[in-house]
C-alpha cells in the first residue's frame, strides 16, 4: 500500500500526485518510470517519475485525465493509497557531458522531462529549456525548470501564455543561433516526430521518451513494441528512450489507438458508476 | 472426469473438468494394482509415492493422502491439473498396455481438493532457525518450490517478484478454466503463513543487481525468472493493432482479468474472428481464451499437422471440443492491415510434410502458390518463449547457454557463479511446470547443503 501524501489538479485535465514509495525514490534514477495500480480492479498505469524525495520516501508523478484510471487516480485524496506501484522501471537516460542539450517538453511530456533537466545541468550541460501547450492551463513546471534551466522558452499554441507557436518554432530559433548537441524532445507523438524531423536535418542526436501502452513492463508481453530503425524493441525494456531519427512514429501513433473504443466504453460506465455514487452520497 | 458440456463452457471461465466425487475417487483408487515396483513413480519428476497416496484414498483417508503427496510436491492441486500425465506417470501405468491406467492426475487433484476445501494439514513443522537468508528470484513453480523448502529448513526466505501478483505462469499464463487462481492464491497464502516473505512489484537487474542482494546480506540466491520473453513470427504487419502475443493476450485476461472488462478496467480486443499461430499448450490456451471472449471463428494456424502438435492430447480435444478450427500445414506468410492501423487478415501458405528434422518430426515444405487468405480481426501468436534477458544481462559472472538460458548443473541447480543457483524454465526453456519444482527442490537441497558447509 503506498499513500497519497497530496493530489491536486493543476488544470481541468493535469494532476501532481505526492506518494510514498520509499523504495523507489531511492533507486529511480531520472528517464525511468514506475507502473501502479490504483486497486483490485484497476489497470497497470505506467508513469514517469517526475521527481523523488528520499528523505521523504516519496515520488511526484503527473498525469492528465484522458480515461478511467486517470480519471480515478484525480479523485483518490490525501491518505488513500495505491494498491501497487512497481519499479523504478527502464533505462535511465544517458546523463553525461554532452555541451549544449535543449530539452524540448510537450503538455504532460514536460513532466518526465524535468528530472533529465536537473541531471543534464549537473552533469556540466548548457541547458536550454523549451516547453509548450496547447494553452496556459496545461502547461505544467514552468516555474521549477526556469530556476533549474540555463534558459527557457515557453510557447502556446493560442498565445494565451508566453509566444505564440509550437516548439518547433522556438528550437529552430535556438539552433539558428548556437551549436546545439542534443535535443531530448518528450511529449505527444506529433510533437516528437515534428522535432525529430527537424532535427535530422541538422543532424542534431535527438532522444525521445516513448509512451507505447504497457501491461507488465518487464518485457514480458510485447504490447509495448515499436520499430526502431526498422527493429522490434520493447519500450518497457529496451526504452523508454530511443533515437527520434529512427522510431516509426506513424506506427507508434496508430498502436496508441488499439483501445479506443474499449477505453471509451470504460470511461462512459465508469462516469455512469460516479454520477449514480454521487447521487447516493447526496442521499445521505 | 465429468466435464462441463463444450457449449456451455464457452460461454464462460468456470473450471473445465468437475473433479471426482469421494465415492468415484475411491472406486478409481481401487483400480490400482499397488505394484511392487510401481513403474508410474519412474514417470514422476519429483518422484511421489503414488501407489502409496492411492492406496490412502482408497481406504478413505483422504488426508493422509495428500499427506504422502506433500512429501515431494508442494503444489498437488496446480499439478493434478496442468501437468501432463499421459506422458509422465499415466504413460507408465502397468494398467495402461492393456486397459485405461489409473487417472493419478485427477486422483492427485481430488486429494489436494479435498485438503483445501474440506479438512486442512497442519502447517509443516519449521526446522530451528539457521540465521542465514536466501533471496528468490521470481515466484514461479521453481521459485515457490524452492522457497517452501528452504523455509522448511529454517533458513530466512524473501521472494522477490516483479508483477503485482506471485504465482509466474500460474498466475498469467495458464486459465481460470484450466487453472482456478483461487487455488493459486491458497497455495501462496499457505507458504506466506509458513513464513515465507514475499516482496512483489520488484524486478531484479534493473534497480539491483544480484550483487547488490549479496551485498544486503544473503547468503545465496536462486534465479527462478522463468521464459517470459515472446517470440514473434517476424513477418510484415506484426505491429498492426489486433496482434499480440500469447503472454499479452493471456495477461490481459488472466492477470488483469481482462475478460471481466469494464468490471476491471483492463481492456482486450473481443473478435468475431481470431487466428492463433503455434500447436503448443500455450496455443490452445489461446484460442480456447479467445472463444470465450466472444470469438465466433477461432482459426488454429500450426505448420505441422495435428500429430506433431506439442501440445497436450486432452488440450487439443478440449480446443476442438470447443469449435477451435485447426488449420493445420499452415505457414503465415504476412498480416494484413486496414487503413487504421488494426489487421484484417493473414496471408499463409501451404505446407507438405518432408523428411524428419532434427527434432525427429517431419519437416514442413511449403507448397508452391498455395497462398490463401484467412479474414481476422485478432492475432495471437503462440510460437514459443525464451528466457527474459534482465539478469543474465545483469550478472557479472553468470554463465548463459546459446538460446538466452542460464547454465545450471544438473544435479545442484549451481551456475557459474558462487552461491547463484537457478532452476526452470530460466535454465531448461520452456518446460513444464512439474520440471520447474522439481528443479527448485534439488536446487533447495543443494542450497541448504552450501549454507551448512559453505563448500561450493
Ligand atoms: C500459457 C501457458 C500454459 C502452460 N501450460 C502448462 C501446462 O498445462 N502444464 C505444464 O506443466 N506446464 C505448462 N506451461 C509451462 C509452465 O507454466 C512453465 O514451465 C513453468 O511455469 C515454469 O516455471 P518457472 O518457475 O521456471 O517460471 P515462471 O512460471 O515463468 O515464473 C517466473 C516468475 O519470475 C518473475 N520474474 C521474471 N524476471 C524477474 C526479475 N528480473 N525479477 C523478479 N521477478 C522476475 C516473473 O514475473 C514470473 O512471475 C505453460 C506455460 C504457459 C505460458
Ligand atoms: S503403475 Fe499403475 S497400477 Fe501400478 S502402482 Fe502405479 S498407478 Fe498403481
Ligand atoms: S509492457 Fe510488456 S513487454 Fe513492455
Amino acid at each position: 500500500m503506498h499513500t497519497i501524501q497530496s493530489n491536486e489538479l493543476l488544470s481541468p485535465t493535469v494532476g501532481k500526485m505526492v506518494v510514498d514509495a520509499p523504495y523507489v525514490a531511492e533507486h529511480r534514477k531520472a528517464g525511468q518510470f514506475i507502473i501502479l495500480r490504483i486497486d483490485e480492479y484497476g489497470e497497470r498505469v505506467p508513469l514517469t517519475i517526475a521527481d523523488a524525495d528520499r528523505g521523504a520516501g516519496t515520488i511526484t508523478l503527473y498525469y492528465q485525465i484522458v480515461g478511467t484510471s486517470t480519471h480515478k487516480l484525480s479523485q483518490l485524496k490525501k491518505g488513500d493509497s495505491l494498491k501497487d506501484v512497481a519499479g523504478p522501471l527502464g533505462h535511465p537516460t544517458e546523463i553525461k557531458k554532452y555541451g549544449t542539450a535543449v530539452c524540448v517538453g510537450g503538455g504532460i511530456g514536460i513532466a518526465p522531462l524535468y528530472p533529465i533537466v536537473g541531471a543534464l545541468k549537473e552533469a556540466g550541460n548548457r541547458v536550454v529549456v523549451i516547453i509548450g501547450a496547447r494553452n496556459r492551463d496545461l502547461l505544467i513546471l514552468e516555474k521549477e525548470l526556469g530556476v533549474l534551466a540555463t534558459e527557457i522558452v515557453v510557447c502556446t499554441d493560442d498565445g494565451s501564455h508566453g509566444k505564440k507557436g509550437f516548439v518547433t518554432d522556438a528550437l529552430k530559433e535556438v539552433a539558428g543561433r548556437e551549436k546545439v548537441d542534443l535535443v531530448v524532445a518528450i511529449g505527444p507523438v506529433p510533437m516528437m516526430k515534428a522535432v525529430s524531423e527537424l532535427t535530422r536535418g541538422m543532424a542534431i542526436r535527438t532522444m525521445v521518451s516513448l509512451n507505447s501502452i504497457m501491461v507488465d513492463g518487464t518485457g514480458m508481453c510485447g504490447g509495448c513494441r515499436v520499430s526502431v530503425g526498422g527493429e522490434k524493441k520493447f519500450t518497457c525494456v529496451d526504452g523508454p528512450e530511443f533515437d527520434g531519427h529512427q522510431v516509426d512514429f506513424a506506427e507508434l501513433m496508430e498502436r496508441l489507438g488499439a483501445y479506443r473504443s474499449e477505453e471509451k466504453l470504460s470511461y462512459d460506465a465508469h462516469r455512469h458508476k460516479c454520477k449514480l455514487d454521487g447521487v447516493l452520497n447526496d442521499g445521505r | 472426469m465429468p466435464e462441463q458440456p463444450a457449449a456451455e463452457r464457452v460461454q464462460n471461465f468456470s473450471e473445465v473438468p468437475y473433479g471426482f466425487s469421494d465415492d468415484t475417487a475411491m472406486a478409481e483408487a481401487g483400480r490400482c494394482l499397488q505394484c511392487k515396483k510401481p513403474t508410474c513413480m519412474d514417470g514422476c519428476p519429483v518422484g511421489i509415492d503414488i501407489p502409496g497416496f492411492i492406496k490412502e484414498i482408497r481406504d478413505g483417508n483422504f488426508l493422509s493422502a495428500i499427506e504422502v503427496i506433500k512429501q515431494t510436491n508442494s503444489l498437488p492441486a496446480v499439478c493434478g491439473r496442468v501437468c501432463p500425465q499421459e506422458s509422465q506417470c499415466e504413460e507408465l501405468c502397468v494398467l495402461g498396455k492393456k486397459f485405461e491406467p489409473v487417472a493419478i492426475g485427477s486422483l492427485e487433484r481430488f486429494a489436494a481438493d479435498y485438503e483445501r476445501t474440506r479438512e486442512q494439514l497442519p502447517l509443516p513443522a519449521r526446522a530451528p532457525q539457521t540465521g542465514k537468508r536466501v533471496a528468490i528470484i521470481g515466484s514461479g513453480p521453481a521459485g515457490l518450490t524452492a522457497a517452501g523448502e528452504l523455509n522448511r529448513l529454517g533458513h530466512a526466505v524473501t521472494v522477490f517478484e516483479a508483477l503485482h501478483s506471485p504465482g509466474g505462469v500460474l498466475g498469467y499464463g495458464i486459465p481460470e478454466f484450466r487453472l482456478p487462481k483461487e487455488i493459486v492464491h491458497y497455495e501462496i497464502e499457505a507458504l506466506r503463513r509458513a513464513g515465507v516473505e514475499i516482496v512483489m512489484n520488484r524486478v531484479i537487474g534493473i534497480s539491483e543487481t544480484v550483487d547488490d542482494l549479496f551485498d544486503q546480506g544473503y547468503d545465496a540466491i536462486f534465479l527462478g525468472t522463468g521464459a517470459g520473453l515472446p517470440m514473434f513470427l517476424n513477418i510484415p504487419g506484426e505491429n498492426l493493432q489486433g496482434v499480440y502475443s500469447a503472454n499479452e493476450y493471456l495477461t490481459r485476461s488472466n492477470l488483469m482479468k481482462a475478460y471481466r472488462f469494464p468490471e476491471y478496467d483492463t481492456p482486450i480486443i473481443r473478435a468475431d474472428r481470431v487466428a492463433v499461430f503455434g500447436g503448443g499448450n500455450v496455443a490452445m490456451d489461446s484460442a480456447r481464451t479467445a472463444r470465450r471472449l466472444g470469438g465466433k471463428e477461432v482459426h488454429l494456424i500450426y505448420r505441422r499437422s495435428r500429430d506433431e502438435m506439442p501440445a497436450r492430447k486432452e488440450e487439443i480435444h478440449h480446443a476442438d471440443e470447443e469449435g477451435v478450427i485447426f488449420d493445420i500445414l499452415s505457414n503465415p506468410l504476412r498480416f494484413l492491415g486496414d487503413d487504421k492501423g488494426r489487421v484484417r487478415g493473414v496471408e499463409c501458405l501451404k505446407m507438405k510434410l518432408g523428411a524428419p528434422d532434427d527434432s525427429g518430426r517431419r519437416r514442413p515444405v511449403p507448397v508452391e502458390g498455395s497462398e490463401f487468405v484467412v479474414d481476422i480481426d485478432v492475432a495471437i501468436i503462440a510460437i514459443g518463449n525464451a528466457p527474459n534477458p534482465i539478469l543474465q544481462k545483469t550478472t557479472a559472472g553468470l554463465k548463459t547457454g546459446r538460446h538466452g538460458t542460464v547454465e545450471a548443473d544438473g544435479a545442484t541447480q549451481k551456475t557459474s557463479k558462487r552461491g547463484v543457483f537457478a532452476g526452470g524454465d530460466i535454465v531448461s526453456g520452456a518446460a513444464t511446470v512439474i520440471e520447474a519444482m522439481g528443479a527448485g527442490r534439488r536446487a533447495a537441497a543443494a542450497i541448504d547443503e552450501y549454507l551448512k558447509t559453505g563448500a561450493w
